[in-house]
């Protein structure tokens, strides 16, 4: 909502600087969202007279004139416009004056080898009319005595843009503005008397509203101007609409937009002459088209209120008029609405069409249901005094009545709410301020509730309205106790905080990646799950719900990759979505390391980073988690984004209940469709939600301590066995031997080729022996060497190396 | 006695002079030997009368001791100097880079989220979570803002499905109505957690955080929230004092409702919070609908409390200086590498939120 602080004072005594205003306007609720000077610079568009115009001599269609200005001197100006001529008294913009249309600033410039000393300006140019066609003509009998003097009247007024929240229609009118202020003692509230029409002529156009199902218009006021001429707004109407940013178009249409912004009445103005036989205000039938305003087709659907004649559609009642019934510079008799429509109506046809104009913004909030006649009677006395014309009776329709809502409040609520107290005389007036009338009932209020405020129903509206008046200054601060009565964390929240961690610090920089994705990447990820799409995606390639994060995180790894970076860990924890339901997602922590190990290190070899590097981290990770590594279980059925050949799939323990995490070398298609460069690309997801929390708490774990200071000994083995032999079977097969003396196994070379028959691979073992209540003997090693030896030949076919 | 004085003196000088091991070792022969100067002169002992035997033998030994130490003083002394030239030889250029690291970070607006927690921890909250994909009742309708309302407006809404039924969710509010469904009241809780609108320019990202903050109990007003919002910001900016204005404003879900400004000034360049005469939204709040209470079946007679929505990114950007709203999801490697913090700087009460 704009405004200025001079429109401001048609309805307000006020003496206060504009500052105050600003600030005021904030604190009570009306938020400022900027304050402009519109017509800074204005006062350099000087009223001037052409004194000679002269072919350009290198240019057919350009002219150079001869520009009184009001100085000395005479200005030569080169202009294009073919209105350009003697004698005419038109608008100069001066060099270093700033066209209002399109904010350029002007600056002398030679055209074709002429100096042009600024410009002669067109109204479309100075946003007076959309009228571009040729310079700016001024009635030479207005304005001879002015040449040289400023066009604009200076306005000190600025632009004041208000954002006002939904609940607020009353706002959307300057009216109600000065009514809020005057209510927070900002100046008095102005008591305007209403004109009212006292016509013996009856308004001769029918209307009828259709009592049917889902009507959206209530009631439909209308009266009739007759002999009217239409015309150009006078200055000060004109400078009223210009000085809130809005064009002035023609007198009719210059008043409804007036009466509209002052009182938030908004009318429509229909060529009574292009009305077939009446008006009939209904549903609309599928199907049905007509051209509105804004020179588009609408095809509409059932039960949309139409304002109809006999021949069809005039317009969408409260949204947009039509192009066939609207009033032009030749029309003569002039029909204006004043009506009400259902907000719930309005807004489901606008929405259904997309359509938004100023009116649908107001109806859609709820418009004064008495401001009817008031709007009436406003728009036909300036229609009457600009255009001439008679005046009809007032016709009014209705299919309901409405009355004011009445309801009980308890002043002790107040205190409740805020905390601080206010007086109730202090509270009456502050009500009676904004228009509500009061019966004490004891100590409870009855409130009757104005006509304009459809926000307030029930006794909390009332506080709102109390303590905005009041000041939310007052209220007192209360200081939080600290204390704490439940954990702030769960252990699953706590298990979240711990993996982001844990990841980041082996490395890995956290990212944080839109949960949607493009269903490009997402293809490649998806697995078995199905596309998400999103209805109205903010673009296509932010079009589907991740089905893994991987997506999201490949591609800004490429992008990493372009920037110049070779060896970079990415990980972000975050939600992924198997389905549109809520609670479809799952947490997952996916993490992402490209290129190598020890680049250009005098040190050490270069390597390429492998599924080894980034399982140590998985493991490393669930480790420092709490999870036991010596029980999980891992196998190599993986996702297809995964090397098949360079992939695990870890469980927590052998049950193989939940996958804890998949990890390994992303499948070299992907990152060759993807176009990524990089020597290595590995990645793994980690499933927070199928991390069972540890049975022990650390607390509990922490309690039992116990080592062995018996001397341990260790053996070292090779076995051959069959390549298809998992080296985690064959460690699992080893510690099962003895679990009391056998404390760790080791794996330290693995070998296939020379020497070693085909098919088959050497796998050396380094097993760690130590009882915890005796030192071992010779003999008792020897017996568990042999059962290991035994034990590994029997379950998974090796042999023993010699 | 002149014999055993002779004897010490001549080895003394002798192992004065610069020495190798062999030498020494030769030394030792020449007087522990089995036919040493020293060994023979022991063997001796028993011929001398008895008289003299005693400090004969008495003197020997204390010669003998002065010699051996000597000698192990001077072996030590060698062992040392070949130590030392061997550990010269092995020197090496110590200015070389060790073995490389690499850093990980941990986001700014996870570490955001932590201080957050931190500080609403220490005042009694807990946290509490809910899905990113909504349905429109938690959304919208719970929350007093039925469909046909213009209010909905106020949120550019992702949908997944035509019929507008499940969407992503705008705001974190809708944890407020699972939460208060699940429970009992009293409530006191805060959510962080992803919101999406769709919007996008320049200070406006498709998704974006948020963190929702409930407080429901009996005789929780307008004060406790001022109370409360305030010990946040002042907690969060890390500074002594505040300025702080509540405007009133307007959500469904709230009434009444108010946007929380906070004051700072540009000095430098660099903006500084709680000073200045400038004003920076920074969140909305409000005390909690009673259309809100009766939709999650809490009786507006008995419990009121408050409700906030505080935007994390905008947060993390005031207190750490960061520009641009999109790079946060940009994962630019030099941004992160920048803006990103240590994962051992955990934000705590005790230690500090930020080092």
């Amino acid at each position: 909502m704009k405004i200025t602080f001079d429109w401001l004072k048609d309805h307000l005594s006020v003496s206060a600087k504009e500052e105050k205003l600003i600030e005021k306007l904030t604190d009570i609720g009306l938020e400022v969202e900027s304050v402009e000077n519109l017509s800074e610079g204005l006062g350099l568009f000087k009223v001037a007279k052409i004194l000679k115009t002269e072919k350009h001599p290198n240019a057919d269609r350009l002219k150079v004139c001869d520009v009184d200005v009001g100085e000395k001197e005479i200005k030569k100006v080169v202009c294009g416009a073919p209105n350009a001529r003697e004698g005419l008294i038109t608008v100069y913009a001066p060099p270093g004056a700033v066209i209002p249309k399109n904010k350029t600033k002007l600056v002398i410039a030679k055209i074709r080898d002429v100096t042009s000393y600024g410009m002669l300006c067109s109204e479309s140019e100075l946003n007076l009319s959309e009228e571009s066609d040729g310079i700016t003509e001024l009635s030479s009998s207005k304005y001879n005595k002015s040449i040289g003097k400023s066009f604009f009247t200076q306005s000190s007024s600025n632009l004041i843009d208000l954002s006002i929240t939904p609940n607020r229609p009353d706002c959307l009118g300057v009216r109600g503005i000065a009514r809020d202020l005057a209510a927070s003692g900002f100046g008095k509230l102005k008591q305007i008397k209403e004109q009212k029409i006292k016509s013996k002529k009856s308004q001769t156009v029918k209307v009828k509203i259709t009592n049917e199902k889902n009507q959206g218009c209530f009631s439909f006021g209308s009266c009739l101007v007759t002999n009217v001429k239409n015309t150009e707004s006078p200055k000060w109407l004109r400078d009223k609409l210009i000085s809130i940013g809005q064009k002035p178009i023609s007198a009719i249409v210059d008043i409804t937009n007036y009466v509209m912004i002052d009182i938030n009445r908004p009318l429509h103005a229909y060529d009574a002459d292009k009305i077939a036989k009446g008006i009939i205000v209904r549903n609309s039938k599928f199907g049905e088209e007509f051209t509105a305003l804004d020179n588009k087709n609408y095809k509409l659907k059932d039960d949309m209120c139409v304002i109809s004649d006999d021949k069809g559609v005039l317009g969408l009642g409260g949204i947009i008029g039509g192009t066939r019934s609207g009033t032009e510079m030749d029309t003569q008799n002039v029909l204006i609405e004043s009506a009400y429509f259902d907000p719930r109506s309005i807004r489901k046809t606008s929405k259904e069409l997309n359509i938004d104009t100023d009116a649908k913004f107001r109806f859609e909030r709820g418009i004064d249901q008495l401001s009817i006649e008031e709007g009436l009677n406003k728009a036909a006395f300036l229609i009457k005094e600009i255009c001439g014309g008679e005046i009809s009776k007032i016709d009014i329709q209705k299919i309901s009545t409405f009355k004011n809502q009445i309801i009980k409040f308890d002043p002790n609520s107040f205190e409740k709410v805020t905390g601080f107290k206010v007086l109730t005389k202090d509270m009456l007036k502050i009500l009676d301020n904004l228009g509500f009338t009061c019966k004490k009932d004891k100590k409870i209020f009855k409130l009757t509730i104005p006509s304009w405020r459809p926000d307030i129903t029930q006794e909390i509206d009332v506080v709102e309205e109390l303590v905005r008046i009041a000041g939310y200054d007052k209220i007192k601060m209360e200081e939080p106790i600290k204390e704490r009565k439940k954990s702030t964390l769960t252990q699953t929240q706590k298990l979240f905080h711990f993996l982001q961690r844990s990841v980041a610090s082996k490395g890995y920089l956290e990212a944080i990646t839109w949960s949607f994705t493009d269903a490009k990447y997402n293809d490649h990820f998806k697995g078995q799950n199905n596309e998400l799409k999103i209805v109205n995606p903010i673009s296509s390639e932010l079009g589907v719900l991740r089905n893994s994060i991987f997506s999201n995180l490949i591609m800004y790894m490429s992008k990493n990759i372009d920037r110049g970076f070779k060896d970079l860990s990415i990980f972000e924890i975050g939600p992924t979505f198997f389905g549109k339901q809520p609670g479809e997602q799952n947490i997952i922590v996916c993490g992402l390391a490209a290129g190598k190990k020890s680049r250009l290190s005098w040190l050490e070899k270069e390597r390429n980073v492998d599924v080894f590097d980034i399982k140590k981290d998985v493991v490393q990770t669930l480790v420092e988690v709490g999870y036991d590594s010596e029980k999980f279980f891992i196998d190599d059925e993986t996702p297809n984004y995964y090397h098949p050949g360079k992939s695990g799939r870890l469980f927590l323990n052998r049950g193989k209940e939940n996958v804890a995490a998949y990890f390994g070398e992303i499948h070299p298609n992907i990152i060759k469709q993807i176009d990524m460069k990089t020597e290595s690309l590995v990645g793994f997801e980690i499933f927070l939600d199928n991390l069972k929390l540890p049975k022990k708490s650390l607390k509990d774990q922490k309690t039992k301590y116990s080592v062995s200071d018996y001397q341990k000994s260790e053996r070292d083995f090779a076995f051959i066995v069959d390549k298809k032999i998992k080296v985690q079977d064959l460690v699992n097969v080893i510690s099962n031997v003895d679990k009391n003396l056998i404390s760790n196994i080791k794996v330290f070379d693995v070998y296939e080729g020379d020497n070693i028959p085909e098919n088959q691979k050497s796998i050396a073992i380094s097993v760690t022996i130590q009882s915890q209540e005796k030192t071992l003997k010779e003999a008792d090693l020897d017996q568990i060497n042999k059962s290991i030896i035994e034990t590994v030949e029997n379950k998974t076919g090796a042999k023993i190396r010699s | 006695m002149s014999d055993i004085k002779n004897i010490r003196d001549q080895f003394v000088s002798k192992l004065k002079n610069e020495l190798s091991l062999d030498e020494i070792n030769l030394i030792k022969t020449e007087l522990f030997g089995k036919n040493g100067q020293i060994s023979s002169l022991f063997k001796t002992v028993g011929s001398i009368p008895e008289s003299d035997r005693k400090s004969f033998a008495a003197d020997l030994n204390k010669i003998k001791d002065e010699l051996q130490s000597l000698i192990s003083e001077k072996i030590k002394e060698i062992e040392t100097k070949e130590i030392s030239q061997k550990l010269e030889k092995e020197r090496v250029d110590i200015t070389l880079p060790g073995r490389s690291f690499v850093r990980g970070k941990i986001h700014p607006v996870s570490q955001t989220i932590d201080e957050i927690s931190s500080i609403f921890s220490e005042i009694g909250f807990s946290v509490e979570e809910g899905p990113d994909v909504e349905n429109e009742y938690n959304n919208f309708t719970a929350l007093n803002t039925p469909d046909n309302h213009p209010a909905r407006d106020m949120h550019d809404t992702f949908y997944l499905d035509e019929n507008k039924e499940v969407l992503l969710r705008t705001h974190t509010s809708p944890v407020q109505i699972r939460t208060m469904l699940k429970d009992k009241p009293p409530f006191k809780i805060i959510a962080p957690g992803r919101t999406y609108r769709s919007d996008s320019d320049q200070t406006h990202a498709p998704m974006f955080h948020q963190v929702e903050g409930l407080h429901i109990d009996k005789n929780i007003n307008m004060g406790h929230l001022k109370g409360c919002l305030n010990y946040f910001i002042k907690e969060f900016f890390e500074v002594e004092k505040i300025k702080m204005r509540f405007r009133p404003s307007h959500f469904p879900f709230t009434e009444p409702s108010a946007e929380v400004d906070i004051g700072y000034e540009i000095k430098d360049g660099k903006i500084v919070i709680g000073e200045g005469d400038q004003w920076l939204e920074i969140l909305g709040c409000g005390m909690v609908h009673p259309n809100v209470l009766k939709n999650v079946k809490v009786d507006p007679a008995k419990y009121q409390g408050y409700a906030f929505g505080i935007g994390i990114d905008r947060l993390a950007m005031l207190k750490y200086g960061i520009n641009d709203l999109r790079a946060f999801f940009d994962c630019d490697y030099r941004w992160l590498n920048h803006f990103g913090f240590d994962p051992l700087d955990v934000p705590t009460n005790y230690r500090g939120l930020s080092r």
